[in-house]
């Protein structure tokens, strides 16, 4: 499995894999709203968690469809679900390799767009750890539209339709506990808490479903 | 060892493949599956392993000790795609297959010096050919032990002189007490082969075309 992990990240960070993609279309979401919405920097502050979550939300969601879809073209699907690891063990690896690959930039690259949006050292951290908690629910849950989407050939905004409705929750509770570190009486624990239950429950579930879509997926 | 289907049907879609089809393999043995283009002989092979379904009957591997897995755990499988990475080297494509698959046999080096291709572990996969591709694609199956070689076409784009080397794998396969489904329209230049000849497809009884043609294997 760390075999499978190494060569996910490998093949992700190569030339021409798009890893940075992800970072860059953030980074175009997060300039492009301050000017937008004017020069007002508390307004800005204010709205800062949260565009902060869109971008990267957005910016997830991106790269989804190549999760499974080389792995199907080229045949290496088949294999790895013909060995004896579960299927759902093989997609949640592939999942973190995913998230380590296009997630985690974007987590290191928000505490600069923080500043771009004129946010409080407080409300940077509060949103950086959100982000590093909530992200990974959405790539385990993108994985089910991955792996239902997997034989189609354009599967990118369906992907993108399917998963939206469901990672609302993550986008809910991540934003209102960035709020809630610095906007009293605005509570902190409580959402971040549910944010990290909504990942867990997600990490669970989803490379089940998707590891049962994928099977039926190669034939 | 031996590899026994009963009375397998397999549907893909609302379309009945094939019914009614019963072999069994003992080790050492090929099975050499001929037949017209859309006969249903890649159909078979991912039904064996455990890519579809049988609508009827079962496919399962008598004689073997320890606990009981599924039969696609024992199986190499072999399709047109040769599951490579172009972007990865050969290496690195090859110690992942070898790594995830668990149960070594061989290292890579030796590996690609028995399919002909020493020395090129360093190239992106990207550069190498159709039939180098393919070689790489085998050299695989030699890398971790699995005492069933499920192979569809495994002879295209390789050259005469890779065909001979790729039988001379399938007998070694075959004297250290292993199984080999084929499917192809190529002799494989197999000895003692048990041949199993797919009619025409169900229900539509006409002949496909698109040059079809059988090779007697003998």
């Amino acid at each position: 499995m760390m075999a499978l992990f190494a060569r996910e990240l490998k093949l992700a960070t190569r030339v021409g894999a798009g890893a940075m993609t992800g970072v860059l279309f953030f980074l175009a979401v997060v300039t492009v709203v301050p000017f937008a919405v004017g020069p007002d920097l508390n307004l800005l502050a204010r709205i800062g968690p949260a565009v902060l979550w869109i971008g990267a939300l957005l910016a997830s969601l991106l790269g989804l469809d190549r999760l499974f879809q080389q792995d199907r073209e080229d045949g290496s699907l088949a294999i790895l679900l013909m060995s004896e690891h579960p299927s759902a063990l093989i997609v949640f690896v592939k999942c973190l390799a995913h998230w380590a690959a296009t997630g985690l930039p974007l987590i290191v690259a928000a505490p600069i767009f923080g500043l771009f949006l004129n946010m409080e050292a407080k409300a940077i951290a509060a949103t950086v750890a959100t982000l590093a908690v909530g992200t990974p629910a959405i790539t385990f849950i993108g994985a089910v539209g991955a792996a239902v989407t997997v034989t189609l050939a354009r599967g990118g905004l369906i992907i993108a339709i399917l998963v939206l409705p469901l990672v609302l929750p993550s986008l809910i509770f991540g934003v209102a506990a960035s709020y809630g570190a610095v906007e009293d009486p605005a509570p902190f624990t409580q959402p971040f808490i549910m944010l990290t239950a909504v990942t867990l429950f997600l990490a669970v579930l989803g490379p089940l479903a998707a590891g049962f879509a994928l099977k039926h997926a190669i034939d | 060892m031996q590899l026994v289907a009963e009375n397998l049907a397999v549907d893909r879609g609302e379309r009945r493949i094939f019914e009614g089809l019963s072999f069994s393999v003992a080790a050492g043995m090929a099975l050499v599956v001929t037949g017209p283009n859309g006969a249903g002989k890649s159909t078979l092979i991912k039904a064996i392993a455990g890519f579809l379904t049988p609508s009827a009957g079962a496919i399962r591997l008598d004689g073997l000790t320890g606990e009981a897995r599924p039969v696609r755990e024992h199986c190499h499988y072999l399709a047109h795609d040769n599951a490579l990475k172009s972007q990865l080297t050969v290496d690195e494509n090859l110690s992942f297959w070898w790594q995830f698959m668990g149960a070594p046999r061989a290292n890579i080096e030796e590996a690609l010096e028995r399919v002909g291709l020493p020395g090129i572990g360093e190239l992106p996969v990207g550069y190498l050919s159709a039939g180098q591709k393919r070689r790489v694609a085998i050299a695989r199956l030699l890398l971790n032990e699995r005492p069933v070689w499920l192979v569809d076409e495994p002879t295209s784009a390789l050259d005469k002189a890779s065909e001979t080397r790729f039988a001379e794998l399938v007998h070694e396969h075959l004297d250290r007490g292993g199984i080999i489904v084929a499917a192809t329209h190529q002799a494989l230049g197999l000895k003692d082969a048990q041949s199993l000849g797919m009619g025409t497809p169900l229900p539509n009884p006409s002949p496909q075309g698109g040059g079809a043609h059988e090779s007697p294997t003998t």
